[in-house]
């Protein structure tokens, strides 16, 4: 629903949304075996620590890099904000800060492109921003690409990154789940084609919604995924959790995605999938 | 009948062992049920009540959170915190539904579905998800009806209705208050102050066209008020399905995903 008030704001709605930098500075720690790494050879190595091979977390304009054809990827006119249902001061604030740290609208990216020759439309969710959290503006987004796919009939590409449904806006967050989930129905009815890539960490509202539902999931080797946090889990039941517990490979192993990915090998896999189900 | 309480002593209320559950509704509601079980794959979990129902001449089927009424019900019913099998046994009723063409009534009640190392490994996101999912494609009327605690997706699960009531002292929140507190601001001691900030009450979540009625109820529910409660609620049910009964499958449909469609305001930049 749109608000009966438009707003206007420089430029800045449509910034790139193609530079993102995994960090500060030109060197970068791995989490994993502590190593410092030259950012730029982690940039032309997929965003995987050349050492250990642990996967970092890969923003939107390098996974569009590397999954869409060169050129092609046109972002959807669709530039909304917040009305901070909650009228929570600092969130505006945090909203604010974000943008100017970032170069990101939103912890979504909707448009249209190419993959390897074939139209698609993708979403691409980036953790840089509330740690992708679904509030009104990310549910819309999806919401929307949903129906241009059904406009379209193109298939539809969502890479997910989340830590669930955005506290700050409250109860819209959480109906966003069902806004997204009844468009995907809808995407069933049209006889389309919906591939979710799960990648890390993907969590609460958003595994429950749209993640959970497509066609074909699949997700990046050791990403977390789950419905409930790990620290919420071990104060109900008072144990710690099982190695390798929430992980893609667990829920492989469980039967709830249909394959897991390597990286470099995405895009070639999705290409696949897509041509084999026309 | 109406009351002015704070949102906090709405959350009191809603939470009360003593507050009436989904099966106090039915059997008053409902001038029949039997209840069925399981969700033919792996096992009845009882967080969630299943079956059918008549009012007058007209069948229904009954989804609903159960909290126990006991502390050995409670224990039975997982103090009704859904399982993944809970969301899969109401999917297959709602599947059911569509055959013998019974609308759907839910009753919601839930502090969340579970958090347990079962849950996930059974898949708890992909339950709701399809829960939902059915929800939002399934070809008869729906009624959803927050009845206490209605709290993040696990209630969410059951609440994709046509129409969705809610009871004046009932809660429907994002996560619960203390939840809310503690990601915000790191300290679920205020969870009183999140109350009201949350917009979590029956007026709130009208206000934000969430949901399309109130029935009123006063602090104190005795077992006559109790009466009048259920019968309202009978009367609704009844002019909801009969406003809906000219409405093709396909229309019963699209008027569930508008309503959905819709919700959330944004600005749009310039
Ligand atoms: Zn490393």
């Amino acid at each position: 629903m749109i608000v009966d008030k438009m707003k206007k704001r420089a430029p800045t709605a449509k910034k790139k949304e193609n530079k993102v930098d995994i960090q500060i500075g030109k060197w970068v720690k791995c989490d994993k075996c502590q190593e410092i790494i030259y950012k730029e050879t982690v940039r032309k190595n997929y965003n995987i620590c050349p050492n250990c091979g642990a996967y970092f977390r890969m923003h939107i304009g390098k996974r569009l890099e590397t999954i869409i054809d060169e050129g092609t990827y046109k972002r959807f006119d669709l530039n909304i904000d917040t009305t901070n249902p909650l009228h929570l001061e600092e969130y505006t604030k945090k909203i604010k800060a974000l943008r100017d740290k970032t170069d990101l609208e939103e912890a979504v990216s909707a448009g249209i492109g190419k993959i390897n020759g074939q139209k698609v439309v993708i979403c691409v969710m980036d953790s840089g921003f509330l740690m992708g959290s679904m509030g009104v503006v990310v549910g819309e987004k999806i919401t929307y690409s949903i129906e241009k796919a059904i406009e379209l009939k193109l298939p539809i590409i969502i890479f997910t990154v989340s830590g669930g449904a955005r506290m700050q806006e409250g109860i819209v967050s959480l109906m966003q789940m069902a806004k997204t989930t009844a468009a995907i129905s809808k995407l069933n009815e049209a006889g389309l084609l919906y591939i979710s890539v799960l990648t890390d960490p993907t969590y609460g509202g958003v595994t429950a919604s749209f993640a959970s539902i497509a066609d074909i999931i699949l997700a990046e080797p050791g990403a977390m995924i789950g419905f409930a946090g790990k620290r919420v889990i071990e104060q109900t039941i008072g144990e710690k959790l099982p190695e390798g517990f929430q992980t893609a490979e667990f829920l492989l192993e469980h039967g709830f995605i249909d394959k897991i990915v390597e990286r470099r090998e995405l895009k070639e896999t999705l290409s696949k999938l897509i041509r084999m189900s026309k | 009948m109406s009351n002015k309480l704070s949102a906090w002593e709405k959350v009191e209320i809603a939470r009360s062992p003593k507050r009436k559950t989904a099966l106090d509704y039915i059997e008053k509601i409902f001038d029949e049920f039997i209840e069925l079980h399981g969700d033919r794959n792996f096992k009845d979990d009882k967080a969630i009540v299943c079956g059918l129902g008549t009012i007058g001449k007209k069948n229904y089927t009954i989804i609903a959170e159960q909290k126990g009424r006991t502390t050995k019900e409670n224990i039975e019913r997982n103090f009704g915190m859904p399982n993944p099998e809970s969301y899969r046994k109401g999917i297959r009723f709602m599947k059911q539904s569509e055959k013998f063409k019974r609308p759907i009534i839910t009753f919601i009640d839930t502090k969340g579905a579970y958090p347990g190392i079962g849950a996930e490994e059974r898949g708890q996101g992909e339950a709701i998800a399809s829960s939902m999912l059915e929800m939002a494609k399934v070809k008869v009327p729906v009624i959803a009806i927050v009845i206490g605690e209605g709290s993040s997706g696990g209630a969410l699960a059951l609440g994709l209705g046509n129409k969705v009531l809610m009871l004046e002292n009932a809660i429907y929140s994002i996560l619960s208050p203390e939840g809310y507190a503690s990601i915000l601001w790191k300290d679920a001691s205020r969870a009183k102050e999140a109350a009201e900030k949350m917009k979590l009450t029956a007026q709130d979540l009208y206000d934000l066209k969430i949901i399309d009625k109130i029935i009123k109820e006063p602090k104190e529910v005795t077992d006559e008020e109790f009466e009048k409660i259920t019968s309202k609620i009978k009367r609704e049910i009844k002019t909801i399905i009969s406003e809906m009964q000219n409405m093709t499958p396909e229309e019963i449909v699209e008027d569930r995903y508008q309503k959905f469609r819709n919700m959330g305001e944004y600005i749009v930049i310039k």
